[in-house]
This record gives structure tokens, C-alpha cells and sequence, in this order.
């Protein structure tokens, strides 16, 4: 499975929930999936999709799944410490880990070499980490809401992307819609 | 009351919520007020993009946030400020310490310092320099402003603001 098959799979779930979406084809690709008032779409800013979501589910009570990628969290390592350190238990963290930079023509990083991400975000402090296969994304995805803890998800998957639309929705108003859902 | 007090307080005043922190040398006191002010959520960060993030949600969810961080931050964060907190329009107080001024005892600190207005300016942020403990009475002023323009604004603070560098 590739990332947009597992995006659609999970859309279900994805929609009643605060998701921040991460840069580049992921966005693109649940845009187009399913664009909801509660996607926040980071259209700049590779690797922060987990530092915003960790800000707003300190901020306020409703879940929030940030979206992330292998490459996006080996180039912000520093969340990980962040996470494990100020617990957020409406947090998921959900790394799309497919071992390569998708957004920009799929070179491997670390994360398909040696370096395992789930290990990374134990040794950082993360209490639960769960890494799964790509075809038990929504389930796992599913017990992390219910646990009510906060949870590091290293979802493995094959690496490609779906050809998808540039987003073309201004900032402002992916933000204000996405604060309106906040709010909601 | 000393200065590290009344800036945490006016933070207070402004209704942030969550103050992230990168830490340099003069702010290790308001970093300490701000991290017992029970009204002020802090969370220490390992870089300042990271930072930077925290607070864009932050924000989003409803509590006002700030950063403190040093000078030298500004050259790591040119990007997150140009394509999250402008492109988004979002608030950001900067409370930074303006390392390599008059008083700096390490010469390194001074070729950030060099760069640091003109980068500043070439972002169009809004940038107060705190030079005596005096300018710190418009802090409050700075605050409202940058909560009603939704922008980054930068408040350099330098050593000769925080009193110098002590034993150095
Ligand atoms: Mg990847």
C-alpha cells in the first residue's frame, strides 16, 4: 500500500477529528480525498506538521491527528524529545513512514536504511508508540482515539504517491475554516 | 517587582497561554518566571522552528502564544516565519535577546548581530529594540498591536537592557 491508498482508507476516521496534514503530496492527497474544514493543510514548512499538532492539542481539548512523514519528522528530530516530554493525550502523532522524501521524486532517507523512528520517539520518551503495516493503519489509528493517551503511530508503508492537484486555497482560508472547526 | 517579573506579568496581561522557549544567557530569568507563572503553559523547545510550530497551533486552538529565543534564531527561522506564521497570518510575539551588542563579551555573537535588523527588515516584521529598562513600559503596547495585526513582531532585547553579562 501506498500512502494515498492508506489516506483514503483512513478518511473515515480522519473526518470528525483536528488533522494537520503535512506538507507537500500528503496534503495534496488528502485534499483531494477528502478536503474537510478540519484538515489544516501546511502548504510551507516541511517538518512542523507535529509541532503545530502538539501545540493545539495542548491548547485545547479535541483530539488532533498530525500527519507526518519519515523524511518531515528526520528533518524536525527535535519534536520527538518535545512529544515525550509535555503529554498531550488528545495527540496522535501518525508517521507515514515509506522510507523515501515522496513529495520530492522519492530519494530514500535514513528511515528505510537503518534508522528505525519507532525507537527514535521510545528512546525520546513517547510511553506508547505502535509501528504497523500499512493495512492496519485504521485500526490502530482507531485504538489510539479510544486509548485516550497520547500515541506515536510508525505506520510502514511502500513508497509512491497519486498524482493529486496542487492546492490552491489561500492560507488564510484553510486557516480560518480549519479555527472554525476548532471552535465548532 | 524586577524586569523578569513584569515582562511574564504582561505576557499574562496579553492572555498568552503558552510560551515556548529556546534558552540564551539574559533570559534565563524570564524563562524561570515564565516557567512558574501558573497562568503560562511553557514549553521548552530544541529549536526554534519547532517553536515556532507549537505556537501556530497553539494559536489555532485558541490560546494566545509567544516565543523567547535568542538572535541567532532568526537565520533558523527565515522560513517557518515566511511560510507559516505570514502566510497564514498569525500572531507571533518574538521576545529575543540581541546577542553581540554593545557589552557582548564573544565576538561570534556579533556577526548574527549584524544581520539581525537587516533580516528583520527585509521580512517586514515589526521590530522595538529594548535598550533601557524604560522601553520595556511599552511592552504591553507591543503585545496589543501584534495581536491585532496578526503578525510576527520581533522585541530585541539587549545587554544593555538586561544589565550586562555580570561576571563576564
Ligand atoms: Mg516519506
Amino acid at each position: 500500500m501506498i500512502r494515498s491508498e492508506i489516506l483514503k482508507e483512513i478518511a473515515p476516521i480522519l473526518r470528525d477529528q483536528l488533522v494537520v496534514c503535512n506538507i507537500g503530496i500528503p496534503s495534496q492527497e488528502l485534499h483531494a480525498i477528502d478536503d474537510q474544514a478540519s484538515n489544516f493543510y501546511m502548504l510551507g514548512t516541511m517538518g512542523l506538521s507535529s509541532s503545530i499538532g502538539l501545540g493545539l492539542a495542548l491548547a485545547q481539548p479535541k483530539p488532533v491527528i498530525s500527519i507526518d512523514g519519515d523524511g518531515s519528522v528526520l528533518t524536525n528530530l527535535g519534536t520527538l524529545p518535545t512529544i515525550g516530554n509535555n503529554t498531550a493525550n488528545n495527540f496522535i502523532l501518525l508517521i507515514i513512514d515509506n522510507g523515501s522524501y515522496g513529495s520530492t521524486g522519492d530519494q530514500p532517507t535514513y528511515a528505510g536504511q537503518k534508522t528505525s523512528l519507532t525507537k527514535m520517539a521510545e528512546a525520546a520518551g513517547c510511553d506508547r508508540v505502535v509501528e504497523c503495516q500499512a493495512e492496519d493503519t485504521g485500526r490502530v489509528l482507531q485504538d489510539a482515539l479510544d486509548s485516550g493517551e497520547m500515541t506515536v503511530i510508525v505506520c510502514k508503508c511502500e513508497s509512491g504517491n497519486a498524482k493529486m492537484p496542487v492546492i490552491t486555497m489561500d492560507p488564510v482560508t484553510i486557516r480560518d475554516r480549519f479555527m472554525g472547526a476548532v471552535q465548532a | 517587582m524586577n524586569i523578569d517579573q513584569k515582562i511574564t506579568d504582561d505576557l499574562v496581561a496579553a492572555k498568552i497561554g503558552l510560551v515556548t522557549t529556546v534558552p540564551c544567557k539574559q533570559l534565563a530569568g524570564v524563562i524561570e518566571e515564565v516557567d512558574k507563572h501558573p497562568e503560562i503553559l511553557h514549553i521548552p523547545a530544541n529549536k526554534e522552528d519547532e517553536g515556532m510550530g507549537i505556537c501556530a497551533g497553539a494559536w489555532m486552538g485558541g490560546k494566545r502564544s509567544a516565543i523567547i529565543m535568542q538572535n541567532t534564531a532568526i537565520g533558523v527561522t527565515i522560513n517557518t516565519l515566511a511560510t507559516l506564521i505570514q502566510y497564514y497570518r498569525m500572531p507571533l510575539p518574538m521576545l529575543i535577546s540581541y546577542r553581540g551588542e554593545l557589552r557582548e563579551p564573544v565576538a561570534c555573537q556579533v556577526e548574527m548581530a549584524v544581520h539581525t535588523k537587516a533580516l528583520l527588515a527585509q521580512m517586514n516584521i515589526p521590530t522595538y529594540h529594548f535598550h533601557k529598562q524604560s522601553d520595556a513600559d511599552e511592552l504591553p503596547m507591543i503585545l496589543d498591536y501584534t495581536f491585532m495585526c496578526n503578525k510576527p513582531v520581533a522585541i530585541l532585547t539587549d545587554a544593555n537592557f538586561w544589565g550586562g553579562y555580570g561576571d563576564q
